[in-house]
């Protein structure tokens, strides 16, 4: 549709693969079709979270009166008193909660205690095997790195219910160690991610160390772990984000508020809604209240997860 | 940069070690993780799947008596039917979506802030995308009802025996479009601008060189996204969990709701695991497709 002039910057970015696009940037109706599909998008993307974010400052009174008011109707932060039981039953009756207790202080600190063992579990023993994987030498190596590839694809679905059989039987149901358990020790996919970085650290520097009389372990732990800082660092906020987010085993494993992680919570939260009148306003600020932690992370590190993305699906 | 220079000859005449102590230490905690919750639990639920088992008392062997009873529950086959119908309304509309997505992010900007914004649903959980929608849907109060009664007078209940189906299809693609969007771009960007100036230098038109040049040379990475969400929505249950509870009726009883029901709220693990089973075989069956697709593609971007 639009043809576009190339100039000479542009074929020498080309010859190092740059993707960059210098051209003059026509107007034409294609690029501005484009455009305003494009910005469709991202206001498809942004606006539901706007509309929690109203809602949860509105009361619920006010929804009801005004379903469409682009603004919070009677701007207040009842909601989030009520998840955070700050309110007492009668207040929260009165402002259309169920009454029900909440103790997401609880929940909060039961994801963060779940996601962190997952995550520095994972990626420290992912690491560790990922190590011996690509810088040790040891017969019967190549077969049982083949055996965690295998693993990779094992779908979930199938092991949930073993698992849950599993973790009843050492008696870990409703236990904060349970829920991490399945996912502390590794995935597939992290030894693998690692392994590929590990991989193309250059042997020479090993071989120096190893020179100065260090040993394979401190290679490991002052050498291969500082030098791959930064895929590892990708692969614990991926982790971190998965664990966090995670929902289906969580709900198998905890029962009570003592193992109760957000996702779980929020799910509950919903259930225990009364079905007529439902607490909108609460359940929208319980809404951003548990998914305000992953935002904040993403905000701080938006640029290594994106720019991981295309590693972590193509390999 | 593996050459070898003056300086490091003589540690590379070193013989190399055997490190096999030190190569099993290295991978006890991960190869505990595998055996654990992979391979043992792949026999278990094998194994599980031709007993009666309720979690209180041993498990009985029963033989085939669970695939009998698959054969001939018309619940499962509905939750096959369902799921199917699931699978085909979400992999369809975010493949496509995802595609014109990656290819305007890539001809139009490069820029991280975009990729962030249309990946942001990705972050948060399954349950916060359901509850969001949940509400934007509501039927009485939700804001697209709000619009909808405004211009046709009439609602829509979104989560309707004949709609939930698609309802959920449509907020998980909200939720992954962006994930599967990035992916594409990576493989775009594997695609080199030479190529594309090439088609210039002809005369094609972007339209052309969508269709000539980047379909074709993407196919292999098409194939493998298309399989990865195929794999992960046959397993769709958190949104169906929290929005429908695989109702009305069992109008959005999906296979893994199903069998979660099965497991949990009739303690029924033995008939569970051998429904778990029968997805593992379809899903296996994709994964061997993938291969197969995947490979025969390789050429493509040499």
């Amino acid at each position: 549709m639009s043809t576009l002039t190339t100039t000479a910057a542009d074929s020498a970015a080309s010859r190092q693969d740059e993707r960059k696009r210098e051209d003059k940037k026509g107007v034409s109706v294609g690029r501005v079709i484009a455009w305003i599909f494009m910005a469709l998008v991202m206001i498809s993307t942004i606006l539901p979270f706007y509309w929690v974010l109203r809602t949860a400052l509105s009361s619920n009174a006010g929804i009801t009166s005004d379903p469409t008011s682009i603004l919070p109707v009677d701007l207040n932060l009842r909601g989030f008193a009520r998840v955070f039981g700050m309110q007492s039953t009668e207040e929260a009756l009165a402002d259309g909660g169920s009454g029900a207790s909440m103790n997401f202080w609880i929940y909060l600190r039961n994801s963060v205690i779940v996601a962190t063992l997952v995550t520095a579990g994972q990626v420290f023993f992912s690491a560790m095997a990922a190590y011996s994987f690509s810088r040790l030498r040891w017969r019967g190596r190549d077969a049982v790195f083949t055996l965690f590839l295998a693993a990779l694809m094992v779908p979930s679905i199938f092991t949930l219910l073993p698992n849950f059989v599993l973790v009843k039987q050492i008696g870990l149901i409703d236990n904060l160690l349970g829920v991490a358990l399945p996912t502390m020790f590794m995935t597939p996919f992290a030894v693998f991610f690692l392994r590929q970085f590990f991989m193309n650290i250059p042997r020479e520097l090993e071989e120096a160390a190893l020179l100065d009389g260090a040993s394979k372990i401190r290679v490991f732990f002052q050498l291969i772990l500082p030098m791959a800082s930064a895929p590892i660092s990708t692969l614990a906020i991926i982790t971190y984000i998965t664990a966090w987010n995670d929902y289906f085993w969580p709900l198998l494993v905890s029962y009570t508020d003592s193992s109760r992680v957000l996702t779980v919570a929020v799910a509950v939260f919903r259930s225990q809604a009364p079905t007529s009148g439902t607490d909108w306003s609460g359940l929208m600020a319980a809404t951003l209240v548990a998914a305000l932690p992953m935002l904040l992370l993403f905000m701080a590190a938006a640029k290594r997860v994106v720019n991981s993305i295309g590693f972590t699906g193509i390999k | 940069m593996s050459t070898a220079n003056a300086a490091v000859t003589p540690a590379l005449r070193r013989k190399p070690k055997d490190d096999r102590l030190l190569g099993i230490a290295f991978i006890i905690p991960a190869g505990i993780g595998l055996i654990a919750f992979y391979l043992w639990p792949l026999i278990r639920g094998i194994w599980l799947s031709f007993t009666e088992y309720n979690l209180l008392t041993p498990e009985q062997f029963t033989g085939l008596a669970n695939y009998q009873r698959m054969i001939g529950d018309s619940i499962f086959w509905n939750a096959v039917r369902v799921t199917l119908e699931y699978v085909v309304i979400n992999i369809g509309l975010q493949t496509v979506l995802a595609l014109v997505i990656a290819v305007l992010m890539q001809r139009l900007t490069q820029s991280t802030l975009v990729r962030s914004i249309v990946l942001t649903p990705y972050l948060v959980s399954n349950v916060v995308v359901a509850m969001l929608w949940l509400w934007i849907l509501d039927n009485t109060l939700g804001i697209s009802n709000e619009i909808i009664s405004a211009i046709t007078g009439e609602r829509v209940n979104f989560f309707s025996s004949a709609l939930a189906i698609p309802t959920i299809a449509v907020i998980n693609v909200w939720r992954h479009v962006g994930y599967t969007a990035l992916l594409i771009f990576a493989g775009l960007q594997s695609i080199p601008n030479t190529v594309y100036e090439a088609g210039k230098m002809d005369g094609a038109s972007e339209w052309t060189m969508f269709w000539k040049i980047t379909v074709p040379l993407l196919r292999p990475i098409l194939a493998l996204v298309l399989i990865m969400t195929m794999i992960g929505s046959f397993q769709v249950f958190d949104t169906v969990s929290v929005t429908t509870q695989g109702g009305p009726v069992n109008a959005s009883r999906v296979l893994q709701y199903y069998i979660y029901d099965m497991a949990f709220g009739r303690f029924q693990f033995g008939y569970a695991s051998a429904m778990a089973v029968g997805l593992l075989i379809v899903l296996a069956a994709i994964t061997i497709l993938q291969y197969r697709m995947t490979r025969a593609g390789e050429t493509d971007l040499d």
